[in-house]
């Protein structure tokens, strides 16, 4: 079913530098419509049928064969039941092409950036994210797609990959000058393979996790330097279309900002005979509606985004906002959005019955009322400032104890649900500097002890691996489930410590993964025509729906090297020669 | 026979004036969410209750329960990994509500987009009890016996704290509170941030309750300087927290308290003014990268400007200790030219039997004065239910007067054993145990002032002159009366005058004693209640030390 890949690594291995330099030129290009390669050494016959291709002109080519990538773009607003306003972009170019073969130098929709990785480093699955900003399940519901506050890296390679750790580490260095982002500091000190939690999002037919690495970033901060970059690989770039919303002052002053980019295999056809490639951009902001808004929780498009939508992307076959219109009460008449909508759409979202208000910009009707969209929602009645509904499964996670020995960490699982208990996955990536000490490991609900029926514990390296501790566990119904294990610190070498030590050291996140029971079934629709935000995650059950949530990172106290200490050190320094601290 | 004569009426009366005299008032806790959540504020409670080891009288308070409201303002794009606390403590009554208002005030105005780091803004009841469940429940620790409920909201690493108190409507000066349980001390540049703001808002800041010596040429000026150095010497030995913001520092967690107060100056301060510094130094806090830790951590404080440094202050005690190492060579080299005199005369055979002797006969005087000291620390709290059967007394009265009856048997008591000694050398017995005890009070000492200086200096000066002279022989009667009044019980009493003396507060006798009496019960309460651990120092450490030299001074 998987087809053959070409191991293109030949020329990635040899000569390296010259290549390398070559191929960032290239990568710094970015996507175009007639981008061709011209590589030292082609041969003259290839230059004159460019020559000729270029004279015949896009209507030729288009003739010649219709346009297999095509582009769908989205922007979901929920308004959350704190009062916040969550936006949602998905961006999602799908490609029908063997991206894997060597040799596809012809470039659309799809940036070409990206698609040279994933020939390059045989690539199977592609997973960025970055986020500034914590989203609070507890307050603001369950997301379409949570990301970790900082960075998240986590990629399946092809199983003809022989040193996945080095691909691993190229890769991510060249993503990190593609985002701009720090990506480069990822090393196999923050590298984990997890062995259940991070299954393939896409077609797969093997799931051998040592083709698996994840790793977080939890100190990286997101800044318009990473959103830049990511808005290039956009067709429209932040010309046309929803991207015109994209600006980065509004999108900055959020209470949550979170970009990211997936790259997976599809299903080409119903029947799955071949395969194809999807990259999906998406971009997630929160605003604090409460704040910028002097105690209203009215919006409009404008006032969020400084922006109202004019046209829809010349280059998506599909462009549309949906507003969640649910109304929590009784009565629907407790809110009002304006201009009305044509048509609205009805569908089992995370488990609960969703009703959304649809504006398709590629309809005239739409846009040309008034030359430009700008979507208002108005409270007809205050909404009261009760407290809102609870999630069915949230968590949080802090240190316990004082001082710099040693401490505890504790992961609070909740699981809200009246009579349902459910499993959920957790996992933690620990730095080797905490020492945990695995017999205090301690799970327990409703004041019971909770055996986890799968546990995977790998021990850190010092300097070399993080702990990573993955576990099963059967969550009660209505129940607060605590995770605990104790650690002591570590003394660090001079060298070790960051420039502000001050700060303390992060702790990446804990991932839980969990199939949550709904509400509602779900219908089992046609994958390719839901609307993108619901089908990020392979359905697999209509009685459950698939849930990844992160816990909060940590901000851990090191012992520190003292005044005098250093002192004394800068003093032996000085008597060796040797230039002070 | 009067009414209270029968033990079991009188302890049924005693709790009905308890209940009687328990605070109608207690925490508006509904309005507070309330408030706290349109303000946009993250709304949580925490109840806890506590039952004390004897019934507070200075508090007027024994079953205490009560609830905690804290409401955290999340930073936008900040994952809640650091936080700030402002803390309003509130008391039986309802003395700091002033605070609270201004709290309130403050967290409507701080919806903004530049915090960074998440704000608590934490409302504690039954004042310092409060703060102490909230901080172990949020470190997830239990140390002194707190029964609280989990909270359910936390902000990540708490970077510092702010505790007001605000005692009238009318703010003439502000006062601040640096020293904390255990004498532990926040980093100095939270105080200079406050120092800062006071100058530019034109605040009127007092330290210890007096105002800032302006003019340094004059002798006035030092003067003043020193009262409120020894005021903060004084303040800091006693090991109690001086505001809520005292119990924060142990969690590593810069704090100090604000206390507004009426001086019946002539100019006043809206709360507009204490609102803007306060939020002048939550915006400087929030722009740290890193912990404070730029400046001292151990520092003495003349005035607000001015500092004495760890430099400084630290020889002095270290001479201090210097003589009781002096005086303990001393005698080790008597002891030694004892022991070597009768060898040279060619007695080798008695020699190590006097030594083994000498060394045997330390055992028990060491032994009873631990033993004293075991008692003084377990017996009045253990002991406070059969003495309220037996003789007509309240229990805090009772663990007082154990803790005095205690204290002073500990001087009757035959702690000699020393018929074994041989005739030989008669001076080698006492000789031994002096030089023992100099040196378990040594470095004693030198640890106490390692952790809490001024607790340290205040016993050092007091206990170091009659330890290094006490001898079984010459002016006993002399020699009995310094070492008593330098025992410890007397340096607090004495304390207490001199505290009160500086605060321009005097005291007389019974009032002096009265005050003694409720601050033996305090030390004992705070021992238990927050973990100070000025009484057990004393009781297992400082005492039993000082009976060794009352054993040397009455040696047979």
């Amino acid at each position: 079913m998987w087809p053959r890949v070409l191991p293109g690594r030949d020329n990635v291995t040899d000569n390296g530098n010259i290549k390398h330099q070559r191929e960032k030129a290239a990568l710094s290009q970015g996507w175009g419509h007639w981008e061709v390669e011209a590589a030292a050494g082609m041969a003259a016959p290839v230059r004159i049928f460019l020559l000729v291709l270029l004279l015949l002109g896009p209507g030729g080519w288009g003739r010649a064969e219709p346009p297999r990538d095509s582009l769908r773009e989205e922007l979901v607003i929920t308004p959350l039941p704190s009062g916040d306003v969550a936006a949602t972009f998905q961006f999602r170019t799908r490609w029908d092409s063997e991206l894997q073969r060597e040799g596809v130098s012809h470039y659309r929709l799809f940036p070409k950036a990206l698609g040279q990785l994933i020939s390059k480093y045989s690539l199977r699955e592609l997973h960025l994210s970055l986020t500034q900003g914590f989203w609070r399940t507890r307050y603001w519901g369950t997301p379409f797609l949570q990301a970790p506050s900082g960075a998240e890296l986590w990629a399946w390679f092809q199983d003809t990959v022989t040193d996945v750790d080095e691909s691993w580490k190229e890769l991510s260095n060249v993503l990190s000058g593609i985002f701009c982002a720090s990506l480069n500091f990822i090393d196999s000190t923050n590298t984990v393979t997890p062995t259940a939690s991070f299954k393939p999002l896409g077609l797969a037919n093997g799931t051998d996790h040592s083709f698996l690495r994840y790793a977080v970033l939890p100190r990286e901060v997101v800044c318009t330097e990473n959103l830049t970059p990511w808005k290039k690989l956009l067709p429209c770039s932040s010309k046309a279309g929803l991207s015109v919303l994209l600006k980065a002052d509004r999108l900055f002053h959020t209470s949550y900002h979170s970009q990211a980019v997936h790259i997976r295999p599809v299903c080409r056809n119903a029947r799955c005979t071949s395969v194809s490639w999807e990259l999906r951009q998406t971009l997630s902001v929160v605003f604090d509606a409460f704040v910028t808004g002097q105690g209203k929780k009215d919006w409009s498009l404008f006032r969020m985004f400084s922006r109202t939508l004019t046209e829809p992307c010349p280059l998506a076959s599909e462009s549309r906002v949906y507003v969640d219109v649910t109304s929590y009460g009784q009565d629907n008449e407790t809110l009002e959005v304006y201009p009305p909508p044509l048509t609205t759409y009805q569908d089992v979202i995370l488990g609960t019955r969703k009703t959304y208000a649809v504006y398709d910009l590629l309809d005239a009707a739409v846009v040309s009322n008034s030359r430009s969209l700008n979507i208002q929602l108005k409270w007809k009645r205050p909404p009261e400032n009760e407290a809102p509904p609870v999630p069915f499964l949230y968590a949080q996670r802090y240190v316990s104890g004082y001082g710099l020995q040693s401490g505890q960490l504790s992961t609070l699982l909740y699981n809200t649900h009246p009579y349902r208990a459910f499993p959920v996955l957790l996992l933690d990536t620990v730095p080797w500097y905490l020492r945990l000490y695995v017999h205090t490991l301690t799970i327990t609900s409703k004041g019971k002890e909770n055996k986890p029926s799968y546990i995977h514990y790998q021990p850190a390296q010092d300097r070399m691996q993080p702990h990573l501790l993955e576990m099963l566990i059967q969550l009660p119904a209505s129940s607060i489930t605590k995770v605990s294990i104790q650690f002591e610190r570590a003394l660090l070498k001079w060298t070790e410590y960051t420039p502000d030590p001050n700060h303390g050291f992060y702790v990446s996140p804990s991932v839980l993964s969990a199939l949550v029971p709904s509400v509602v079934a779900a219908k089992p629709g046609d994958w390719e025509e839901s609307p993108l935000f619901n089908s990020l995650f392979p359905v697999s059950d209509s009685s459950s729906y698939f849930v990844r949530l992160y816990t909060e990172p940590l901000l851990i106290e090191e012992p520190r090297k003292g005044g005098l200490v250093k002192r004394l050190a800068n003093l032996i320094r000085r008597a060796r020669g040797v230039p002070p601290l | 026979m009067g009414l209270l004569s029968d033990p079991v009426r009188r302890r049924a009366l005693a709790r009905l004036v308890l209940r009687l005299n328990a605070p109608l008032w207690a925490l508006p806790v509904a309005w507070l969410e309330r408030t706290m959540r349109s303000v946009g504020l993250e709304v949580y409670t925490q109840s806890f209750s506590r039952k004390l080891p004897f019934p507070d009288e200075t508090h007027e308070r024994y079953m205490v329960s009560g609830i905690n409201v804290y409401g955290i303002l999340r930073a936008p794009r900040a994952a809640s990994t650091e936080s700030l606390v402002l803390t309003v403590p509130c008391g039986p009554d309802s003395t700091n509500s002033q605070a609270v208002g201004l709290m309130l005030a403050l967290a409507a105005h701080s919806g903004q987009i530049y915090w960074a780091k998440d704000i608590i803004f934490l409302v504690t009841e039954h004042d310092l009890l409060g703060t102490e469940a909230w901080l172990e429940a949020y470190h997830d620790v239990n140390i002194t016996g707190m029964q609280s409920s989990p909270l359910q909201g936390r902000a990540g690493a708490i970077q510092a704290a702010v505790a007001l108190e605000l005692s009238s409507d009318v703010v003439t000066s502000l006062d601040v509170a640096v020293e904390g349980l255990n004498g532990q001390l926040p980093n100095l540049d939270l105080l200079n941030l406050f120092q800062t703001f006071c100058q530019k808002g034109g605040l009127l800041c007092t330290l210890q309750g007096k105002l800032q010596p302006q003019d340094w040429t004059s002798i006035d000026g030092p003067l003043q300087s020193v009262q409120t150095l020894l005021l903060m010497v004084l303040q800091q030995a006693s090991g109690r927290p001086h505001g809520a913001h005292g119990l924060f520092l142990r969690y590593r967690v810069e704090a100090l308290t604000l206390r507004g107060i009426n001086s019946f100056r002539q100019y006043k301060y809206d709360l507009v003014a204490v609102g803007k510094a306060l939020e002048g130094m939550f915006r400087k806090l929030n722009h740290l990268l890193e912990r404070l830790h730029q400046s001292f951590f151990f520092y003495l404080l003349p005035a607000l400007s001015r500092f004495v440094s760890i430099g400084l202050y630290m020889p002095a005690a270290g001479f201090l200790l210097l003589v009781l190492g002096l005086k303990a060579l001393e005698l080790w080299m008597q002891l030694h030219e004892a022991g070597v005199g009768p060898e040279e005369a060619g007695e080798n055979p008695p020699h190590p039997l006097t030594q083994g002797v000498g060394l045997a006969s330390l055992v028990a005087p060491l032994l009873v004065s631990q033993a004293m000291g075991l008692a003084l620390y377990i017996l009045p709290v253990l002991g406070q239910h059969v003495a309220t059967q037996h003789f007509p007394v309240a229990e805090a009265e009772a663990v007082v007067l154990t803790l005095l009856a205690i204290y002073a048997a500990g001087l009757a008591l035959p702690h000699n054993t020393h018929r074994v000694v041989s005739t030989q050398a008669p001076d080698r017995g006492w000789m031994a145990l002096k030089l023992v005890a100099l040196i378990y009070l040594a470095l004693q000492l030198a640890c106490i002032t390692l952790t809490n200086f001024s607790l340290g200096f205040l016993l050092a000066a007091s206990m170091v002159p009659a330890a290094a002279i006490t001898k079984p022989s010459g002016p006993r009667a002399l020699y009995a009366a310094l070492l008593v009044l330098t025992s410890p019980a007397a340096t607090l009493l004495g304390s207490l005058f001199l505290w009160r003396e500086l605060q321009e507060a005097p005291l007389s006798l019974t009032e002096g004693w009265q005050l003694f009496l409720a601050t033996l019960a305090q030390g004992v309460l705070e021992h238990h209640t927050y973990g100070a651990l000025l009484f057990p120092l004393l009781a297992l450490g400082l005492y039993p030390c000082w009976l060794l030299f009352w054993n040397v001074l009455f040696w047979k």
